[in-house]
């Protein structure tokens, strides 16, 4: 089938598959990170931006998409599939979308790779820029933070398309014509946006019995632009919601010359594609197998819930397709088991930086793991709450939570955090403060005696009873509201109310009918004025 | 060569054409725009980044994306503000369309001036409705939000056609295929114009036209 095609060319083409590859993926993650994305036009090329498009990467994410990739390319029968989720507060979730990067048979063989594949393929990301605008799923992605996130998975192989639910859309985006197969990208999205759990997830209540936030003004309204908390090294956070956008150094090195052939001259030259393979390839040694793993795009969600289970839930992968890997993170309640941790950072690309702090409860890594499967974004912040938690005990064992030390964490809102101490002793909705109704007279003055209540009149039937009323304060007023209470607890009834309501009123009811409505239509102007200053 | 047209067409309100136009005429730019040649020897050159932009629209449910640069951003902006104006003073149902039309420059001998050959036209055909109350304007927010959603992928399914492009030009005629003006990105050399149709449906240029031609003719 290629015989035709020169290994150059053919070289050349695997090269811009996969970096396509990338770029689509880096594309369609950043469309739903929540924030608007800008880039600089550039008139000098610096050979590192690929399809001549200022596309940042991701560190995280092209890591993530390597993984799944595995060393492969997509290619006939192997769809790459970018799965975009939204993941409730309460931990329902829902498939929103699926992006399709496939190849078919058609081949065109005529069809120049370095020049004309190359500017297609660069047209074809133009297309997917504006194109995930456009889906629902982008304005959902705009207002996530407080109530929802959007996480994203990355799988190599069949396209499933089954949770996105009866009635869903597909678009295509566009199709580049290779001497190899015809590259189509396409995304199938969700018309129908009832919320509905999937894939049997165990309801997982909030460990603690409250919300941290039921309470308290809501901190995460506007968490798009809220820096993550202080773990992240100075100066490197841009204030987007991912952990230091950078220009991927490690594509640099296999840059493909911006120049491309004219029609004159190849300036394509081979050094430029020496792939340090063995680099990127050496955390891969664990076949992935077709797994898709989740990443978490927002992952100052973790602040949120600093209950050990909602750090589970939010960290960890909500989709795994295949049975639990050992290395990768279990899901709690998918899978029914303890939810194992790999206290190792994220990913080999963050430690290497050094961007995870020291863990502050002292706890070292579990013995490396070649993979991390869990995957975050944010990472430095995820990984050290990750960490805090002790993983081996259970997440459900309350007395895990007891391991929370998150005073020694740094949280925005530590203050907020149930502490270690506080957790059921005195939290005020777990015992409420002692009730002051007894239920016998003797008790009431018992109860009275010792009562510092000052106010409050004695009610005429009963032994006194120390009416206080909870949030009232007895001295800024000279009536306390006790007092108030009592005075109009038994207020006469309405006039309307005593009415006897029989045969009789009704019918003069209905006699009085017309006269009322031909004052009505007298006065229709009036009506019709008070009901213009309405709209 | 025969030239490509696509005509593109939606019902917006007043307040709204500004942004609807800026929506489909950047997105057709963004596809029609390279990164700034940069020419070496040995006749190759290199082409630089373009960079692109999310743009929120305030008065509907949409956000645009465009090539960043601030130098296009003004003359788009210019050419649909006139547009705009036009459409507002001519006194019509607020119906009117404008055009975006990439050609190539033809040189000719002298006495003969350079000829213009169009290989892709876009017409947006524009109505512009009056709403009552908030409360319609609100649905029409959305509503000409989704519109244009489903015109920017129309758009994306006919460049993704790939039917004809000018060849790429070496130095000395880069001027006859792409605009280098502009300082970061290239597009495809184009003009904007607009006609706006009177409430008889007739064009009002063509009318003028006509009378300035019966008057000569006389």
């Amino acid at each position: 089938m290629d015989s035709d095609l020169s290994s150059q060319d053919r070289k050349d083409l695997d090269k811009f598959i996969k970096f396509f590859a990338l770029k689509t993926v880096q594309i369609i993650v950043q469309a739903r990170l929540g924030e608007k994305i800008s880039t600089c036009s550039s008139s000098s090329p610096t050979g590192s931006d690929w399809f001549n498009l200022a596309i940042k990467d991701i560190p995280e994410v092209t890591h993530e998409a390597k993984k799944a990739l595995a060393g492969q390319l997509p290619g006939i029968g192997r769809s790459m599939c970018v799965e975009i989720s939204l993941k409730t507060s309460e931990g329902d979730s829902m498939e929103l979308e699926t992006w399709c990067l496939e190849m078919n048979e058609k081949c065109d063989k005529d069809i120049k790779v370095s020049y004309t594949v190359y500017n297609r393929l660069s047209l074809l990301l133009k297309s997917l820029l504006a194109i995930t605008r456009v889906t629902p799923a982008y304005k959902l992605s705009r207002k996530q933070g407080h109530d929802y996130v959007i996480l994203y998975r990355i799988y190599f192989g069949d396209v499933q398309l089954t949770g996105l639910g009866e009635g869903f859309q597909s678009v295509r985006v566009g199709v580049v014509g290779t001497p190899i197969g015809t590259i189509t990208l396409s995304c199938a999205y969700r018309t129908n946006l009832a919320l509905m759990s999937s894939r049997q997830f165990e309801r997982t209540g909030p460990i603690m019995g409250i919300i941290i936030d039921h309470f308290v003004e809501r901190p995460f309204t506007n968490m798009a632009h809220m820096h993550p908390c202080s773990y992240r090294t100075p100066g490197e956070d841009e204030g987007g919601t991912y952990a230091g956008i950078e220009d991927s150094q490690e594509v640099c090195t296999t840059s493909f010359s911006t120049s491309p052939p004219s029609q004159c001259v190849c300036t394509v030259s081979q050094a430029h594609f020496k792939t340090p393979k063995p680099a990127l390839m050496a955390t891969l040694k664990v076949p992935l197998m077709g797994l898709g793993v989740s990443q978490q795009l927002y992952s100052s969600r973790l602040s949120y819930q600093t209950p050990a289970l909602g750090t589970v839930d939010l960290c960890h992968p909500t989709a795994f397709t295949a049975g639990a890997h050992p290395h990768q993170m279990v899901v709690p309640g998918k899978e029914g088991g303890v939810p194992q941790v790999p206290a190792q950072p994220n990913h080999g690309t963050a430690a290497e930086h050094g961007r995870i702090p020291s863990f502050p409860n002292g706890q070292s890594p579990l013995p490396a793991q070649p993979t991390s499967c869990s995957s975050e974004v944010k990472t430095v912040f995820c990984d050290a709450l990750e960490t805090t938690f002790t993983r081996k005990v259970g997440a459900f064992v309350n007395k895990a939570t007891t391991q929370v030390t998150t005073t020694s964490l740094d949280l925005p809102f530590a203050a907020f955090a149930p502490r270690a101490n506080d957790l059921e002793v005195n939290d005020p909705m777990v015992h409420p403060p002692p009730s002051p109704a007894p239920s016998s007279p003797l008790q009431g003055s018992l109860h009275s005696n010792s009562s510092s209540h000052s106010g409050g009149q004695p009610q005429d039937d009963f032994v006194m009873v120390d009416f206080k009323p909870a949030f009232s304060k007895d001295d800024l007023l000279p009536m306390d509201l006790g007092t108030f209470y009592r005075e109009f607890q038994n207020p006469p009834q309405l006039a309307s109310l005593s009415i006897d309501v029989s045969a009789q009123s009704m019918a003069e009811d209905l006699d009085s009918l017309p006269e009322k409505l031909a004052i009505y239509e007298k006065n229709i102007d009036e009506f019709d004025a008070f009901v213009d200053t309405l709209q | 060569m025969n030239c490509r047209s696509e005509v593109l067409e939606v019902s917006v309100e007043g307040r709204q054409v500004d942004e609807a136009m800026l929506a489909l005429l950047h997105t057709i730019l963004l596809h029609r725009s390279t990164g700034k040649f940069l020419y070496k020897k040995e006749g190759t050159y290199s082409i630089g980044t373009v960079g692109t932009q999310d743009v929120d629209c305030d008065f509907i449910d949409f956000t645009l994306v465009r090539v960043s640069s601030d130098e296009l951003d003004r003359v788009i902006r210019k050419a649909v503000a006139e547009f705009k104006d036009a459409l507002g003073n001519s006194g019509s149902d607020g119906m009117g369309q404008i055009s975006l039309e990439f050609y190539q420059k033809k040189k000719s001998r002298w006495p003969f001036s350079d000829e213009c050959i169009p290989w892709e036209v876009w017409s947006i055909k524009v109505n512009v409705v009056n709403l009552a109350n908030e409360q319609e304007r609100q649905i029409c927010r959305e509503k000409v939000g989704e519109k244009l959603g489903e015109k920017v992928i129309n758009i994306v399914e006919v460049i993704n056609r790939h039917e004809y492009l000018p060849k790429m030009p070496t130095q000395s005629e880069v001027d006859n295929v792409f605009d280098t003006s502009l300082k970061d990105v290239q597009p495809y050399l184009y003009k904007i114009t607009y006609q706006i149709t009177d409430s008889l449906g007739t064009s009002v240029s063509t009318t003028m036209r006509r009378l300035i031609k019966d008057t000569l003719a006389l």
